[in-house]
């Protein structure tokens, strides 16, 4: 009925906007032009971050392609997250993509979005609320996924003892990674944590664990970066670990390609972010809720020596 | 016989073990010495060469920034921006040789150009506005970090460089900035001489020339170095294009050690810089500290960092455990120069 009300209120308010603009001066502009709709994507990702990059390459090239503007906005901190979202909504935004690292901060904003009519699509993480905030829906892979793939992966290569790089003191995603690894392999899962701001120092950190502890078998990182800084620590060591890595990264794709890293898991940050707005844009157009109300999987893929030569001149041009 | 003929104390001899407690950096040696036990013998592969090499790779970096970090801050300044200017000439490097085709040799040379250029602008900014360093060097440190971003996305469309082993001549750069040596089976990388290359010149400018007087005496008394004609701003620029330069060197390090830098690189390292120079014996109020005390300020870090990780222990607490040796550090530190101030 509310929901009723508002759409009705929305529409005689456009069509208010319409009859103004129908008998002022500047008439012709709205009429003809296709209606240009803005959308905001809000994440929590870091400024810097390759994977966050990706996204919003992804959500800027959506924009792009249907003619819409599209506003990219981030901040790790729920609390400045949920103003953004806030802010968009004061703006009068036609839709809100946003990723939901801390469901709970940000409840009340996205609710009070979906109450003033604006579409939201949640991608990346918050899967498990988005249906309960009224979300139209959600597009990614959860960490729990895409860990649990990468730890029945690990199990099917045979190996036995891993260690889980966490580049970042405190980030839920990536500590919730290296428990879904455990999830689904059999052998031990040892978690070391790294400042991921100095390679320096996380190469010399992974290789003190190699050498302190010479029963680990494989390293997984969490970001395509640390990848190239773990494979050069297992070389320094003289360790016969293997790397393994979420993300990529062109150098990712060329030591695949050299044996020197066993796979990366892509969750294709790009599908999030162009899929975000893709869904807004056909929510705007046509009314359209992809997914029915369920989630939408951007990921996990697995990139390996088979299928690297394919997906190296995208992760070169920053899109993979 | 009995009485004993007054010297005034200025001239008078004092025992070598005296003269040794009053230098600044000897609670950062007896620091070093003990955590440096505490590891050898509670993990086994900590004073191994292999052990000994990562620590020291570890401090090395971080100990080239202390150095500089430190003559900055004997002359009385702080910088800020210096975290953030080793991911910025890292970078620097990196787009205009994968992204431009220029020569490596010639990008370095741009990136060491620029980062001075950067230097030169704190010290004439502190300078002539007389606004306080943390200040302008925070301002510059913003800068460098949007430009690290921005500026690499914008030309490069990725915020981290790829590809840079492929780069014409990166044998050649990486033989002096990136290369290693290996002695009794543990590497030592180049990043470790350069490190105790900058040390031992830092040293010997501030102990045996006429510009470490002047530093001490910019960071001890501004007014009164002036008034007896030490040239106190071309002093303060020069500390500031050192500490720049000094980014510069360890941007190569990390670019050519890991051949590959990001635009977050550095960040947040600032700190780092001056804990262990205070670690090292520098007072945070200038006129007072040393070189190799802020080397050693280093090489705790260094060896706490990869210690913890050797020992086993639940690296979660790996930044509380840092923080209860560095107050550790120098409170020891304190402690012993007390001690050898009242024992004249």
């Amino acid at each position: 009925m509310l929901r009723f009300k508002l759409v009705g209120a929305i529409v005689a308010v456009g069509a208010l906007l319409a009859a103004c603009s129908g008998t002022g001066s500047d008439s012709g502009t709205s009429d003809t032009a296709k209606k240009n709709y803005t959308y905001a994507v809000i994440t929590h990702g870091a400024p810097g971050d390759a994977f966050w990059d990706r996204v919003k390459s992804g959500a800027e090239q959506a924009g792009k392609d249907y003619g819409v503007e599209v506003d990219y906005s981030s901040d790790a901190d729920p609390a400045k997250q949920s103003q953004l979202i806030d802010g968009a909504v004061a703006k009068k935004v036609d839709g809100i993509v946003v990723s939901m690292a801390n469901p709970d901060g940000l409840e009340a904003s996205v609710k009070k979005a979906v109450a003033a009519g604006v579409p939201v699509i949640t991608i990346n993480s918050g899967v498990d609320k988005f249906k309960d905030f009224g979300a139209i829906t959600h597009i990614g892979q959860t960490e729990t996924i895409a860990g649990e793939a990468v730890g029945e992966r690990l199990q099917t290569e045979g190996q036995k003892n891993v260690i889980c790089v966490i580049q970042e003191a405190g980030n839920v995603g990536l500590e919730e990674r290296c428990k879904a690894i455990a999830n689904t392999f059999d052998g031990k899962v040892q978690n070391l944590q790294v400042d991921g701001t100095d390679d320096n120092a996380v190469q010399a950190t992974i290789t003190s664990k190699l050498q302190a502890d010479k029963a680990i078998d494989t390293v997984v990182t969490l970001g395509g970066q640390y990848a190239i800084d773990a494979s050069s620590a297992v070389k320094d060591s003289g360790s016969k670990a293997k790397v393994a890595t979420f993300d990529l990264s062109e150098d990712v794709i060329k030591q695949i390609q050299a044996g020197t890293i066993l796979f990366a898991v892509d969750q294709q940050p790009y599908v999030q972010g162009f899929l975000g707005v893709t869904g807004l844009y056909l929510k705007s157009i046509n009314g359209n809720d992809i997914g029915g109300g369920q989630p939408v999987n951007s990921g996990p893929a697995f990139i390996t020596k088979d299928n690297a030569d394919a997906v190296l001149q995208f992760a070169a041009n920053g899109t993979r | 016989m009995t009485t004993a003929t007054v010297v005034d104390e200025r001239v008078a001899r004092t025992s070598t073990l005296t003269t040794l407690l009053k230098r600044p950096e000897i609670g950062a040696l007896v620091a070093a010495i003990a955590i440096f036990a505490f590891f050898a013998i509670t993990t086994d592969v900590f004073a191994t060469p292999s052990g000994a090499s990562t620590w020291l790779r570890g401090a090395s970096t971080i100990g080239i920034m202390a150095v500089a970090v430190a003559l900055l801050m004997i002359g009385g300044e702080f910088d800020l921006s210096a975290g953030a200017m080793t991911g910025f000439t890292g970078l620097v490097v990196g787009v205009l040789t994968t992204e431009y085709g220029l020569n490596i040799w010639a990008a370095i040379v741009v990136s060491l150009a620029l980062a001075l250029g950067v230097g030169a602008i704190n010290g004439i900014l502190v300078m002539k506005t007389g606004l306080p360093s943390f200040i302008v060097t925070l301002g510059t440190f913003f800068v460098l970090q949007g430009i690290d971003l921005a500026g690499t996305k914008a030309l490069i469309g990725q915020v981290a460089i790829q590809g840079m082993s492929s780069v014409p001549y990166y044998d050649q750069a990486k033989q002096v900035f990136g290369s290693n040596l290996s002695v009794n089976g543990g590497l030592v990388y180049a990043s470790v001489f350069w490190w105790i290359a900058v040390t031992a010149v830092a040293t010997w400018i501030l102990l045996r020339t006429k510009t470490g007087n002047w530093i001490f005496a910019v960071g001890g008394a501004q007014t009164a170095a002036r008034q007896v004609g030490v040239p106190v701003f071309k002093t303060k620029v020069g500390l500031f294009m050192t500490t720049a330069g000094a980014g510069w060197l360890v941007g190569m390090l990390l670019l050519f050690t890991t051949s590959t830098v990001q635009s977050n690189t550095g960040v947040g390292q600032e700190f780092i810089y001056i804990i262990c120079a205070v670690v090292g014996g520098c007072l945070m109020t200038g006129g007072y500290g040393s070189a190799i005390g802020a080397a050693l300020g280093a090489l705790i870090y260094g060896m706490v960092n990869q210690g913890i990780v050797y020992s086993g222990w639940d690296n979660n607490w790996l930044k509380a455990f840092l923080g209860v040796m560095l107050l550790g550090a120098v409170l020891l530190n304190e402690w012993v120069r007390k001690r050898a101030e009242t024992s004249r």
